[in-house]
């Protein structure tokens, strides 16, 4: 897993690259929350569009960023999310508490 | 029922290998002719059920555990993860939405992904012998080549 970030007005952008699963999530929750406290947004955004499969591992990624942004009263968006990562994560009534934004039509893999 | 072809595959529960056990099952999925949309509800499940062999089979051990893909009659993909490992105390309790033993890493959510992307899903376990998940899931047959 990578991850590419960029700042604007306060609003986070962090882009995630690569699947995302138990084997590496503890380091991709470590490297969000780096970024968040580094820069402390008002709004941050995770890009979903370079993660073409995730399993529950994901989910825990974004609960512990959704609850680390309300910790700082700010939001979460998630963007551009892949068909597989979207059914996992509306699987989890995540879609209910975190706002899906820009779908990702693609269905390659 | 008729087993038409199947796999077995072992390896030691490390969790490098969480993504090679979903891909090889979605490979041999792959003469089923899914769709896309199959195959990532096979590699989910099979991730999920890997990885809960590796967190919760084998917590302090590295240890076995297998895979076995099989093709039964009526395009059906039988899937069964095993380990040797700690077991389950209370499997009803285990397969409980948001219900978890593990780290912040862990969303309790395993199980409920393996049963809505699954037709069938069984688990039972036996304290200090082991876990076995049995999933089921058929593949439509789609008109076109064959």
């Amino acid at each position: 897993m990578q991850i590419t970030s960029f700042l604007q007005d306060k609003q986070l952008t962090i882009a995630l690259s690569g699947e995302i699963d138990h084997h590496g999530a503890k380091a991709t929750l470590r490297m969000v929350e780096e970024k968040i406290d580094q820069y402390m947004p008002t709004l941050c955004i995770l890009d979903f569009r370079a993660v073409p499969f995730m399993d529950s591992s994901g989910i825990a990624v974004v609960i512990h960023t959704l609850r680390r942004m309300n910790e700082l009263g700010g939001r979460l968006h998630l963007t551009k999310v892949p068909p597989q990562p979207e059914k996992v994560l509306r699987a989890a009534g995540i879609d209910r508490i975190v706002k899906l934004e820009g779908r990702e039509l693609s269905h390659e893999m | 029922m008729k087993c038409e072809n199947q796999m077995v595959l072992e390896f030691p529960s490390k969790s490098i290998n969480e993504s090679f056990a979903r891909a090889a099952a979605a490979c041999f999925a792959a003469q089923l002719d899914p769709t896309l949309d199959e195959l990532g509800d096979i590699k989910t499940a099979v991730s999920e059920a890997v990885t809960n062999a590796i967190v919760h089979g084998y917590p302090d051990t590295i240890g076995t555990i297998t895979l076995r893909c099989r093709i039964l009659a009526g395009n059906v993909l039988d899937i069964v993860v095993r380990d040797k490992g700690r077991g389950i105390e209370n499997v009803e309790q285990a397969l409980q939405p948001m219900f978890t033993t593990g780290g912040a890493e862990r969303s309790g959510m395993g199980f409920t992904i393996m049963e809505s992307f699954m037709n069938e899903l069984k688990v039972t376990s036996r304290p200090g012998r082991g876990t076995t998940v049995h999933m089921k899931r058929k593949i439509q047959k789609r008109g076109g080549q064959s």
